[in-house]
Order: C-alpha cells, then sequence, then structure tokens
C-alpha cells in the first residue's frame, strides 16, 4: 500500500472588530433585527459610494504586524463581480492584486509537555473585504428572505500556503490565528455568531512526490472539531477515490456536521469568471511608515516573545509558557498573578493556573472554541469564558500557601469554594471552612504527647525500623487535630520527640 | 423674464419685483405649455415645486443682497437631470428599471443646490444611464431640439440642453461622461461646463462610469454657470474621489481682460471629421478672441485618435459592473414572471435595460472576463495615462486649447442610431477630457447649416474652471450667440 501526504491550506475570515461597517457608517453589532443596520450604502441604493473605513484599516496594519508579513505602502480594492440576492451591489469590494498584507507567517504547536514542537506556517496574503449580507431560506412565507445587516462587515481574508500536512495541524494553525486575531484586538473570535470562519484547500499525492494533487476546498469551517472531522473524512474520500482509480478534480465541497461527510456544492467548470478591476469609486489604499510606526508602538506584547520572557525570566518549562500564551486573557491573568504573589512564585502560580484555572474552564470539552478567553469577572456577571477567581485572589491564595497558613489540599478546597461560591475575600474562605492550619507549636505537641500516649505499640515499631508506623502516627496527629495540622510540621516534632 | 440672467432674476426677487413662488410659476406655465411638444422633462410636480418656492419666499434667504453666492440664488427655480438622486421625486435615470423609484435621498449637487434656495422645477429627460448622444435611448422618449424639433438635442443631457434652450428653465444640472454635458450645448446653443473631475461630488448621481462620470452646471452663459458651479463644487466625505480643496468663487475672474491669453489649437481637432459650417463658426470665434488680445498657437495630442476606442473599453467596463445592483431584488423593476433565481435576473435585466444599455453592459462584461482583461482594459488605461501626457505637453505651450465641441451640428433622428460606431464617434472632440480627469466647456459660437447652432469647446488646465469661465464670459460680452433664441420659444 501506498503512503499518502496530506496538504492543507485555509482561508480564513476573520471579522474586524471596528465600530462601523468597512464602507459605510451602519453598525456592526450582531443580532439586530433584519435590515435595521442596512444604510443606503448597505442596500446600494442607486448612487450612493463606499467611503473606506480606516480602523479596519488599522487592524490589518496590526495584524500584518504580528506575523512579521509586509504591509503594503499602496493597495488597491477591486470590485468582484457576481449575482447573488444577498450582494446588493452586484460585486464585492474586495482586495485581488495589491493586497494589504503579505508574507507572514505564524508559529504552531504541536503535542504535549515535553513532546511539543513548534512549527512555523507561512502566510501568503490577508486582504480587506466586506462581508455579504445573508440569505433566510427557512420560515419567510414560504419564500427567502435578504438580511443585509451583515452586508458590509469588515472582514480580513487570511490565506496560508498549504504547509499543514495533517488535520491535527490544520486546527493547531487554525487555533493559533484565532488566539492571534483576539490577542492583538482586531477580532472577536466568536465563531457561533461567524465571526471566525475558515475554508479549508485539502489535497494527497503520494508521499515523495512534489507536486501537488488536484485539491478540493472545503467551505465554512466555523468549529474546530468540525474542521478535524471534515479535513479527516475529505483525506479518506480523497485517498479512497484515487486508490480506486478516480481522479479527483477540483470542487468546492461543504461539509455536514449530522452525516460527518464532505460534498460537492460546484465544481470547477461553473466556478465564475469574477470580472475583477479596481473599483473607480475608492482610491489606492495608501499606508505611511509613520503609520505603521504608529500602530507597532502601541501593539501589545505578541505570544511568542511573552513565551520567550516567560521561560526566560520565570524559568518555566516550553510547553508551560506555550500553554500560558496561548490566550490573552490566560496570558494577562497569569502575569497579574505573578505580580501580587512575587516573581518568587511565579512556578507555582503556573501550575495553579494550567491546572486549576484552566480545567475549571475548560472542563475538558471546549475544544468548539480553542483556547478559552478567559475575560474575568466584572459586576459579577461572569461571561462565557469568565475566571471567576481574580488573579489577586489566587496570588493571596498561593501566599497563603508558602506562609504555611494552609495546606496544599486546604488551597484546593478554599478554590472551589472561590470559584463556584459568592465572591468573598480569600483569608474569610479560609476560615469558614476551618482550613487553617495548627501552627500553634504548643497545642500541637499536646496532641503529639496524647498521640504517642495511647499508640505505644506504634512508637515501638517505628523504633524497629517499620517506617509505615510513622506515616500511621501522623495520621492519627491529623486526625487528632481534625486536619488542621501542618503535616510537615507535624513530621518534625514527630521525629524530634521519637528520635530524643 | 425668461431670458433674464441669473444675476438679474437675482435682483428681481431681492427688489420683491417678483416672489420665489410667482417665478416657478412662470417656467412651470412655459414647462405645461412647450413641454409636451418637447419632451424634455420626465417628472413634474406642480405642488412640490411650489411648496418649496413658498417655503423660499419665507426664509429670508431673498434679498440678502450680495453677500454670498448662496443667497444670490436663493429662488431661482431649476431643474435636475434625472440622473440626481432626489428625495421625495422619481429619479429614473431615463430607463424602465427605476420608472418607478422614487429616491429616499439626495444627491449630494441637490443638496447644495437646494441649501442655496434654489426651486426644484423637475427632473430632465435622458439617454438611458447617460448612454448615448442623442437622447434617442431614454425609456421616456427622445427629446427634440428646440431649434428643430426634427433633430436630436444631443446626449445625454438631451432634456437638460434642451430646457436651456426652449427657456423652461433658468438653469440645470447636467453630468458628463464623454462629452455629455457639452455636446447637448452645443447642438442646443448654450453654455455648459464640466469640471475637472473630483471637483463636484458624485454622491448621489447615478453612476454610469464611475473614473470619468462628473456633474455641472449648463445654462445660457458663462457668467450663470460660473455662479452654479460654485454652488455645486465643494468636497464630500461621501465621495473618496471629491478632492478636499478651499472653496472657490468660480465668478473672481470673470471679468479679466483676455490680453495675453494662449489659445492652444490641438491640429488633431482641426483636421478630417469637421463639418464645413462647424469650421467656419469656430474659426470666426478664434478670429473673434484674436481681437480680444488673445494669441493663438497649434499644439499637437497625437494620441486623441486613440480616445474613442479608450473610452468604449474603460466606460463600458465600469458600468458593465456599476449596473450590476439593478437586479430587481430590492428597488425598481422586476419581470413580473419567472421561473427561478437566475431567470428572475435575465428577465429583469432583458426587460428593464434598453439596447444600447445591454450593449455596453456586454462590452463592458467581455472586456473584464479573464483572459482579455490584460489585452483590452489595462491597454485602456495605458492610453488613457498617454493621453493625460498628451494634454500636459500641450498646456507647456498654451493656457486653453480651444476646437469644436462636436463635429457637426445637430443631426436628424435616426440618422445614426443604426450605426452604434457612428453615434459615438460625435464624442470625438470631448470624450478626451473626461479620460484626461481635465475642465472642459461649451459656449455657442455661431450657427451652420438649417440654422442650427454651433459650440466651441474650451477645456482648460486642471482646476482651471475660472479662467476658462473668464474666456467664455469676455467672448459673451462681445457676442450675441448665446442670447439667440429658436423659433416660437419667445
Amino acid at each position: 500500500m501506498k503512503s499518502w501526504e496530506v496538504v492543507i491550506g485555509l482561508e480564513t475570515h476573520a471579522q474586524l472588530r471596528t465600530r462601523s461597517k468597512i464602507f459605510s457608517g451602519s453598525s456592526v453589532a450582531f443580532g439586530a433585527e433584519p435590515n435595521r443596520q442596512a444604510s443606503a450604502v448597505d442596500i446600494a441604493l442607486p448612487g450612493v459610494l463606499p467611503v473606506l473605513n480606516r480602523e479596519a484599516v488599522l487592524c490589518a496594519i496590526k495584524f500584518g504586524l504580528a506575523v512579521n508579513g509586509n504591509i503594503a505602502p499602496r493597495s488597491v480594492f477591486a470590485r468582484k463581480n457576481y449575482f447573488y440576492p444577498d450582494l446588493p451591489k452586484g460585486y464585492q469590494i474586495s482586495q485581488f492584486e495589491l493586497p494589504v498584507v503579505s508574507g507572514g507567517g505564524l508559529a504552531i504547536r504541536l503535542g504535549q509537555g515535553d513532546e511539543m514542537r513548534e512549527k512555523l506556517v507561512h502566510l501568503t496574503r490577508a486582504h480587506l473585504e466586506e462581508d455579504a449580507g445573508k440569505s433566510l431560506h427557512e420560515d419567510f412565507h414560504g419564500k427567502t428572505g435578504i438580511d443585509l445587516n451583515r452586508a458590509g462587515t469588515p472582514l480580513l481574508e487570511i490565506v496560508s500556503e498549504p504547509e499543514m500536512r495533517s488535520s491535527a495541524e490544520a486546527v493547531a494553525y487554525a487555533k493559533a490565528l484565532h488566539a492571534l486575531v483576539q490577542w492583538i484586538g482586531i477580532c472577536d473570535g466568536n465563531m457561533q455568531e461567524g465571526s471566525f470562519r475558515c475554508d479549508a484547500n485539502v489535497s494527497v499525492r503520494p508521499l515523495g512526490q512534489k507536486e501537488f494533487g488536484t485539491r478540493r476546498e472545503i467551505k465554512n469551517l466555523n468549529s474546530f472539531r468540525f474542521m478535524q472531522q471534515a479535513i479527516d473524512f475529505e483525506v479518506q474520500w480523497q485517498i479512497n477515490e484515487i486508490e480506486e482509480g478516480r481522479a479527483i478534480r477540483q470542487a468546492t465541497v461543504l461539509f455536514d456536521p449530522d452525516s460527518g461527510e464532505t460534498r460537492a456544492m460546484r465544481s470547477k467548470e461553473d466556478a465564475h469568471d469574477y470580472r475583477y478591476f479596481p473599483d473607480p469609486d475608492l482610491l489606492p489604499l495608501e499606508i505611511t511608515p509613520g503609520w505603521i510606526e504608529e500602530v507597532r508602538a502601541a501593539l501589545p506584547e505578541l505570544p511568542q516573545a511573552m513565551k520567550a520572557r516567560f521561560e526566560a525570566d520565570y524559568g518555566l518549562s516550553a510547553y508551560d509558557a506555550a500553554t500560558l500564551t496561548a490566550s490573552r486573557g490566560m496570558a494577562d491573568y497569569f502575569s497579574r498573578t505573578v505580580d501580587v504573589a512575587g516573581r518568587e512564585r511565579a512556578k507555582l502560580c503556573a501550575n495553579w493556573v494550567i491546572n486549576d484555572v484552566r480545567r475549571f474552564m475548560t472542563g475538558g470539552t471546549r475544544d468548539d472554541v480553542g483556547e478559552p478567553v478567559a475575560s474575568e469577572v466584572r459586576d459579577g456577571t461572569p461571561g462565557r469564558d469568565a475566571i471567576r477567581v481574580s488573579a489577586e485572589s489566587l496570588a493571596r491564595l498561593i501566599a497563603r500557601i508558602t506562609d504555611g497558613t494552609i495546606s496544599n489540599a486546604g488551597a484546593k478546597k478554599a478554590f472551589v469554594e472561590l470559584w463556584t461560591g459568592p465572591q468573598l475575600d480569600v483569608d474569610e474562605v479560609i476560615n469558614r471552612l476551618g482550613l487553617k492550619q495548627m501552627n500553634d507549636g504548643g497545642a500541637l505537641e499536646k496532641i503529639i504527647d496524647e498521640v504517642l500516649a495511647a499508640n505505644a505499640k506504634s512508637v515501638e515499631e517505628y523504633r524497629a525500623g517499620k517506617e509505615k508506623a510513622f506515616n500511621a502516627l501522623v495520621g492519627q496527629v491529623m486526625k487528632a487535630s481534625k486536619g488542621k495540622a501542618n503535616p510537615q510540621q507535624v513530621g518534625e516534632l514527630l521525629k524530634k520527640k521519637l528520635g530524643g | 423674464m425668461i431670458n433674464a440672467s441669473l444675476k438679474q432674476l437675482a435682483a428681481a426677487l431681492a427688489e420683491k419685483r417678483i416672489s420665489a413662488v410667482e417665478l416657478a410659476t412662470l417656467f412651470l406655465d412655459r414647462i405645461e405649455r412647450l413641454n409636451p411638444a418637447l419632451n424634455a422633462f420626465i417628472t413634474i410636480d406642480r405642488e412640490k415645486t411650489l411648496a418649496q418656492a413658498r417655503a423660499v419666499d419665507v426664509s429670508g434667504k431673498l434679498g440678502a443682497g450680495d453677500t454670498a453666492q448662496r443667497s444670490l440664488l436663493a429662488g431661482i427655480p431649476l431643474a435636475h437631470k434625472d440622473i440626481f438622486c432626489t428625495e421625495g421625486w422619481r429619479t429614473t435615470c431615463g430607463s424602465k428599471m427605476l420608472a418607478n423609484f422614487v429616491s429616499p435621498y439626495d444627491a449630494h449637487v441637490v443638496e447644495k443646490l437646494a441649501a442655496a434656495g434654489m426651486v426644484t422645477l423637475g427632473k430632465l429627460n435622458m439617454d438611458e444611464f447617460a448612454m448615448g448622444s442623442s437622447n434617442e435611448t431614454s425609456y421616456f422618449g427622445a427629446v427634440k431640439n428646440p431649434w428643430d424639433r426634427a433633430r436630436v438635442p444631443g446626449g445625454s443631457s438631451g432634456g437638460s440642453a434642451a430646457a436651456i434652450a426652449a427657456r423652461l428653465a433658468p438653469a440645470v444640472t447636467g453630468t458628463d461622461t464623454g462629452g455629455s454635458i457639452r455636446q447637448p450645448a452645443a447642438l442646443c446653443g448654450l453654455t455648459g461646463l464640466k469640471p475637472t473631475y473630483g471637483v463636484v461630488s458624485r454622491y448621489g448621481m447615478i453612476a454610469f462610469a464611475s473614473s470619468l462620470d462628473q456633474a455641472g452646471p449648463m445654462a445660457k452663459s458663462a457668467e450663470d454657470c460660473a455662479l452654479l458651479l460654485t454652488a455645486m463644487a465643494g468636497f464630500d466625505s461621501r465621495d473618496s474621489t471629491s478632492l478636499e480643496r478651499p472653496a472657490e468663487d468660480y465668478s473672481r475672474e470673470l471679468e479679466k481682460p483676455l490680453s495675453g491669453l494662449k489659445i492652444g489649437l490641438p491640429k488633431e481637432f482641426f483636421g478630417e471629421g469637421m463639418e464645413p459650417d462647424v469650421r467656419a463658426a469656430v474659426d470666426a470665434a478664434l478670429a473673434e478672441y484674436r481681437k480680444l488680445g488673445a494669441t493663438t498657437v497649434e499644439v499637437s495630442l497625437p494620441n486623441s485618435a486613440l480616445s474613442v476606442p479608450a473610452y468604449y473599453v474603460i466606460a463600458p467596463a465600469e458600468a458593465s459592473s456599476n449596473l450590476s445592483r439593478f437586479d430587481g431584488v430590492r428597488y425598481g423593476y422586476r419581470a413580473p414572471e419567472y421561473s427561478d433565481l437566475a431567470d428572475m435576473y435575465s428577465k429583469t435585466r432583458a426587460q428593464g435595460f434598453g439596447a444600447e444599455v445591454k450593449r455596453r453592459i456586454l462590452i463592458g462584461s467581455y472586456v473584464l472576463s479573464h483572459g482579455y482583461y490584460d489585452a483590452y482594459y489595462l491597454q485602456a488605461q495605458k492610453i488613457r495615462r498617454l493621453i493625460a501626457a498628451d494634454f500636459s505637453a500641450a498646456f507647456g505651450e498654451c493656457d486653453v486649447i480651444m476646437g469644436p465641441t462636436a463635429p457637426s451640428v445637430a443631426f436628424a433622428f435616426g440618422a445614426k442610431s443604426a450605426d452604434p460606431v457612428q453615434m459615438y464617434l460625435s464624442d470625438i472632440y470631448t470624450i478626451s477630457t473626461n479620460l484626461a480627469g481635465l475642465p472642459g466647456m461649451s459656449l455657442p459660437c455661431g450657427f451652420g447649416q438649417g440654422g442650427l447652432p454651433v459650440g466651441l469647446q474650451i477645456i482648460g488646465r486642471w482646476f482651471d474652471e475660472a479662467r476658462m469661465l473668464n474666456a467664455a464670459h469676455q467672448y459673451q460680452r462681445v457676442t450675441d450667440w448665446h442670447t439667440r433664441l429658436p423659433e416660437g420659444v419667445q
């Protein structure tokens, strides 16, 4: 049997977080009643003209800088002509020959823990364009309704080179891109509302062959789980076709989540001739070096740089540093925790954030939304990705472990209470749950003396060299202290007494 | 009153010798009487017009004297080419496609002239989507030339030209993509100006070819055009191609003497193709200019022969895309019966557009299609740059360029409608200025065959409208061609 190599390139549409549309002043807020956010420009009345929203350009510049791409000093908007009822002008304003960003790359991470490795996926280009409206085919008096609220919403279409070699790599790329656009604040990343959607170009070729196979494009993947499923199905389908002697024909396909299959929508033969040409209503987009520098100065620390800093400054492993910088919210949360808890406790902070905070947020089933955005609770109304324990509280909790006030086990209990209960002060929770360790030497000694007196047999066994007996004695002391004794202190005192 | 200049009308209004309502009524009555034979108007609405006039009468905008042009034009009626979206008015663009379209908003030009207090008399007939040089492509029927009703008024602003010639309005708006202001101005004996591209906002002007379209005034004289242009021009943030420049008073140079003015005469404009009667009138006008102190010098525009072919690639290409929005989905005409979406599109557009519009959509789609784009569209854009460079070089030797506006006087209905190329050649002298983005104007300079008007074209440097208007006004001070009236108009 032949071995096959999978080749995947992704085209991603990220909806830009601007206040208004890319060529009109209408709002882009999600969920308004149909056509309430459609101005004369959006519905393409005769005589109206587009005016470029500079906020959208700003987003493109941020992205170009974040992926280390080239930002074109002069790029051109072009018309992509085709007829569809939710495309009011009969053309989409996009960029064709001269896109605003070209080149650059995105680091993706594959594997877990010490097995983790990085791969750089190169980008072909990123260009600005407007979204179309929506056709509502269901429940509209038996006809198709048109909602133009979304028409003119600004998009950045980000095109990767065909450098992914498995569905896992494709998903890792999509997740890294998803995190990055949110990190730099240009996209809200909401996949359910369509703010971030991917098309995957998939082909296979015999291992070792240089030329690409014929690709098919899977359209509109709006979840990472579907992306994985769709690519896996498509790859297997293509391999089967070829092995059974049928050639792959270039086509656009859709993924049906119910059947788990991809199905051809249209073939290349009925592809449109879009008759691209420069839009004469818009001047070429000129971006000065000064503007780029202004944006660069205001850009937040990027994930790669922050990851390197965490490794160097806090001695974190590459995997931990990568996990903490997988989303801006998580990274910010960790940074604030360390700021309060102190650098010397950074590793402990990292463990808590990675193991406890993340586990509570993800609940293990978050593959559709990738890394949690990790916004903190504000005004007592936690959002979907809310961390319900503030960085300050977590830092205080960690401080209470290191100063011996509570045990690690006690801290876990306190954390659960802080997460699920009312928003209380850390010390209040410790008190309320009675988690404070018995650090008063006199009271502890008294308990130890009583335990030693009542367990003469264990004492004897210990002295005869049975280590197990010692653990039993510690257990008895802990029990007698109702768990409030500091186990470490108990051990030390016991050893002193038995040795003396 | 119907022959009065805009300044004279303003004075009459300021001195309360007439009210805005009376003035509007006077022209509405003329329209009612004369328009049926001329077909210059597509829409009139007496009530709306009079309500607007009444509002101006009580607004206090009248009688503000000589403070600013804005108040100077208050109360003066004007009519808009039906390409300008006018709130509450039917705006058809001369097409069945928009025969029932009532605009919910005002074009920038409409807004500015209304803000100046001008009163809308109605909407003027035009070639469908401004595609034509004879007004024969209008869905609402051809406009008749007031000088000879068997002849065309020119196009596409034929309704605008006929309305001024027949004194149905003291001022009108027009648009010019390849000569659509200047050619009908020439054929109907009036003065019209196409400004530098970007001087007047295109917002609300239904697009034909976006990189060429420009709105401008048409009136009885250069002096009137200067006043109108001053009110129409200005930066508009809603049009990305609108130029941010300080406001200009286009009347400021009208009275300057012409001594020292260097007039360039492109040898390519004076060769074959120009009818002898047109040549005689233009030559006489140039002699008059020399008497006024100007000198003439021969210049060359070597690529002007390429202007018509380049134009008929670029303009249809842009139009084919601009007209895609007329799809029967949201407004305008929709075919009454269709089987599915594709059928709805094709029936709607087949029935809603006339033959010339369809021809240009086909040409435009063809030149933009995959595999032909480089050979046609890109090539035409290169020619466009060559033509602009020709003008730049010519203006190194002269201040303004003069020549004929159109190769012949008004032709008979049907004379060219069977041969599109012959029709396209009507704009041979005007198209190159659109390709270069230059300002151009036409003014009456005599009469040719059949006693029909001949137009003299003046082309200026970019943003040199004031100087062109000065040259035109000085000529009109010593000639009376622009005051002549067609028979039966008075």
